[in-house]
């Protein structure tokens, strides 16, 4: 039954693996951008929601309305007047840039905010849970997150295949030089993609804060189950990111079950188990070009 | 410093709005300019109060001064190493309150051996980093030229600066890690270990903590089991040692532990370490997790229907700011911590006068926020740097000073120091450690209340360890 348990944990922390990762993997998707400033934006969102939050009393959920607009502007911004500049110069001042934004971020934070862990309450809904057996039961907000996760992605979905802007994205995705032939400002594009993906660390930022507490440096740690989520579901690739964070948990959540010690390990092992044997993810065959 | 509180009316007054914490920084930081300030003020005020430390002139003004007739000497150069960004952050918080304060007592010099001597604080961040904060201390022994060196807060920060220390044979005082992580982990073969000629130390160490635990967790009705949360790093592996850490004592005790094993910091999921303490009943919680990861396994468990009676946990519950962290609607309320410091603790500084509740209060007058624990401990620093450099003979000969350190004996703000005793071991001097649990609070949200004083009745104890949700 403990495993049972174990799977169901899992997949429900899967959902914030997910949430986490989306943003990334658009960003890579799109602008083949690899952001290392990702895990502190998310974080830079959840003291955002703090921020709103003390203001003006609302429930985190709710303060969501606020911090994903401001993440978005920053976003666009961030990209139309630093991270244009960097691309297509190699890979490698892209990575610095963020790099180093990511270093600004954490001291920033550090200065305003200080060390002191913080975080964003939502009241009952943190604690409220469906028992189901003595054993398992599943909380509501666990279960938010996941849901939340698959709607996000559901927009995205819907938005890069169903819309002008979204065509235009896989456009300039598969073939940059192309899609500026047929007239794609592909630099305002990368400022929209931007902004999307802020817009979903934005949420990812609140349901983090939430589920647990944060402080300035906690970013890069954050990242790098991002990026083994997205690594795991195939670089750029949406509903892979979705599974790549689900399996990422069960694994964690299964490695902790058998020992606390194996919990990181078992989700490092299968990260290195993907890249040794299928190095383009589980979903890239069919989605590799794709956003 | 009542001083203190008058220079702060008057500057108020002054401007017309009370003083915020960027005032009180621009006005404290630079000590020679606020001892001006005093004096004047003080000269401006008939009915002034105590005249003394503000009314001397700080280093800068000597110049202008008519009051000493003393030689003044070279400046003495202290180094303060301690964490103010990254992770451990939380712990150097209080150091520009602490380095305030330390250049306003310092501000008129200390006496070595007949002449006065103006003293200079050298402040760096380990950045909570062990190799930068050796690289920190190297620098401020090699480059600098310190006479005396000071570090705070966790093994990761102590034990790198003191080996540089030691190394180049400065004399350094350290405290703010448990005594064992210190000793032990500085050693070659721990098996046999060797005094170190050059670093002192003072805190407390794992069999007080056990034993605070043991008495709080006898106040309440319990079946006895115990669930331990236990993290793979310094702390978690000390406290989890199945020969020198938690499990003996318990089991002579009576209680029995359950630990799943050791997890890594940042931990997203405690379903399984739940599960087992539900498996076995467990009515007891207890270890040293980060403040995340304490707020991820407790909502987990409320949400899996996991409620212990009582809840001792090191290191996240340290600041208020963690327990509040964990919601706004009592979700911290009757957890409990150890306590090193308090402003209930009946000491008072050998350098200001001050007391604890004056330390405390001046921290929240200054800053605004609740008092912490390394306050203390960090003001403890100062007093032993200025009593070591009083009774150095020689201040140009280093092991003169360090001679002076060897036989401290001082009754600081933390309690009485004392290398003399070699219990138990001749670098460490241990300070009292009592119990605390969080309880609603008036000013702030919770207030830590000492609940378990058994080893040190002299620290006033305001109640009975209260079960959780009783």
């Amino acid at each position: 039954m403990e495993w049972v348990n174990a799977v169901i944990q899992g997949t429900l922390l899967g959902g914030l693996y997910a949430l986490l990762a989306t943003g990334l993997s658009l960003a890579f998707g799109v602008m083949r951008l690899v952001n290392l400033a990702h895990g502190d934006l998310n974080i830079l969102a959840a003291y955002l929601a703090l921020v709103v939050v003390t203001a003006t009393g609302a429930n985190p959920l709710v303060g969501l309305v606020a911090v994903v607009p401001v993440m978005m502007v920053i976003g666009f911004l961030l990209q139309r007047v630093l991270l244009n500049f960097a691309l297509g110069g190699g890979v490698l001042p892209p990575v610095l840039v963020t790099f180093g934004i990511a270093v600004v971020v954490q001291n920033v934070l550090l200065d305003v905010f200080s060390a002191d862990s913080q975080g964003l309450d939502a009241g009952p809904l943190e604690n409220a849970s469906v028992t189901l057996t003595d054993q398992i039961s599943v909380g509501f907000f666990p279960l938010l997150t996941l849901l939340v996760a698959v709607g996000v992605l559901l927009g995205l979905q819907f938005v890069v295949s169903r819309t002008q802007l979204g065509r235009a994205l896989r456009a300039t995705s598969d073939d940059t030089e192309a899609a500026r032939i047929v007239g794609i400002d592909h630099r305002r594009l990368y400022s929209i993609a931007m902004a999307i993906s802020l817009g979903t660390v934005a949420v990812a930022g609140v349901f983090l804060g939430i589920r647990t507490t944060f402080g300035p440096s906690d970013g890069p740690q954050r990242l790098i189950f991002a990026f083994e989520s997205v690594i795991i579901g195939g670089l750029g690739s949406l509903w892979g990111t979705l599974v790549g964070g689900v399996a990422l948990g069960v694994a964690q959540a299964v490695g902790n079950q058998v020992n606390p010690a194996y919990q990181a390990l078992a989700g490092h092992l299968l990260f290195l188990a993907v890249l040794a044997f299928r190095p383009s993810g589980l979903f890239a065959r069919r989605t590799a070009r794709q956003v | 410093m009542s001083n203190e509180a008058n220079e702060r009316r008057i500057v108020e007054a002054v401007l017309g709005r009370p003083l915020d914490r960027r005032d009180f920084l621009r006005l404290t930081g630079y000590a020679g300019a606020t001892a001006g300030l005093g004096a004047f003020l003080a000269a401006c005020q008939p009915s002034g109060g105590t005249p003394a430390p503000t009314a001397t002139t700080g280093p800068a003004a000597t110049a202008g001064a008519t009051a000493t007739a003393v030689p003044t000497g070279r400046a003495i150069k202290i180094g303060y190493v301690s964490p103010t960004t990254g992770p451990l952050a939380g712990f150097g918080e209080a150091d520009e309150y602490i380095l305030a304060g330390a250049n306003a007592a310092f501000a008129g010099g200390v006496d070595i051996g007949g002449t006065l001597h103006p003293i200079q604080i050298l402040a760096k961040d380990s950045q909570s980093d062990p190799n930068r904060a050796a690289e920190v201390a190297g620098d401020l022994i090699l480059q600098d030229g310190i006479d005396l060196m000071l570090v705070a807060s966790t093994p990761e920060t102590t034990n790198p600066v003191s080996d540089q220390a030691e190394a180049n044979q400065v004399p350094c005082i350290s405290t703010v890690a448990p005594w064992q992580p210190y000793f032990f982990g500085r050693q070659k073969d721990p098996a046999n270990p060797v005094p170190f000629e050059w670093t002192y130390h003072f805190f407390w160490g794992l069999e007080d903590i056990i034993a605070v635990f043991l008495d709080m967790w006898s106040q309440v009705d319990t079946n006895k089991q115990v669930g331990g949360l236990f993290p793979n790093d310094g702390d978690g592996n000390a406290w989890g040692d199945p020969v020198l850490g938690f499990p003996p004592p318990l089991a002579a005790a009576g209680y029995t532990i359950h630990d799943p094993g050791r997890y890594e910091n940042l931990s997203s999921d405690f379903s399984a370490q739940i599960g087992a303490f539900k498996t076995a009943s467990a009515e007891i919680v207890t270890g040293v997790p980060i403040p995340p990861d304490f707020t991820t396994f407790w909502n987990q468990a409320k949400q899996q229907g996991f409620t212990p009676k009582i809840a001792s946990i090191g290191k996240a519950l340290l600041f208020p700011a963690s327990v509040e962290a964990l919601g706004t609607n009592g979700e911290g309320d009757a957890l409990s911590s150890e306590v090193w410091w308090s402003p209930s603790h009946p000491f008072s500084s050998s350098l200001t006068g001050q007391t604890a509740k004056d330390l405390a209060d001046g921290y929240t007058a200054a800053t605004s926020k609740q008092w912490t624990q390394p306050i203390g401990f960090g003001h403890a620093l100062f007093e032993l740097a200025s009593d070591v450099l009083k009774r150095t003979t020689d201040i140009e000969n280093k092991a003169t000073i360090r001679d002076a350190l060897k036989v401290t004996v001082l009754d600081t703000i933390v309690g009485r120091v004392d290398w003399t005793g070699g219990v138990p071991f001749p670098n460490i001097s241990k300070t009292p450690l009592v119990g605390g649990q969080w309880g609603r609070g008036t000013t702030f949200p919770y207030d830590l209340v000492i609940v378990s004083n058994k080893d040190h009745p002299e620290i006033p104890k305001a109640g009975q360890l209260r079960p959780i949700g009783g």
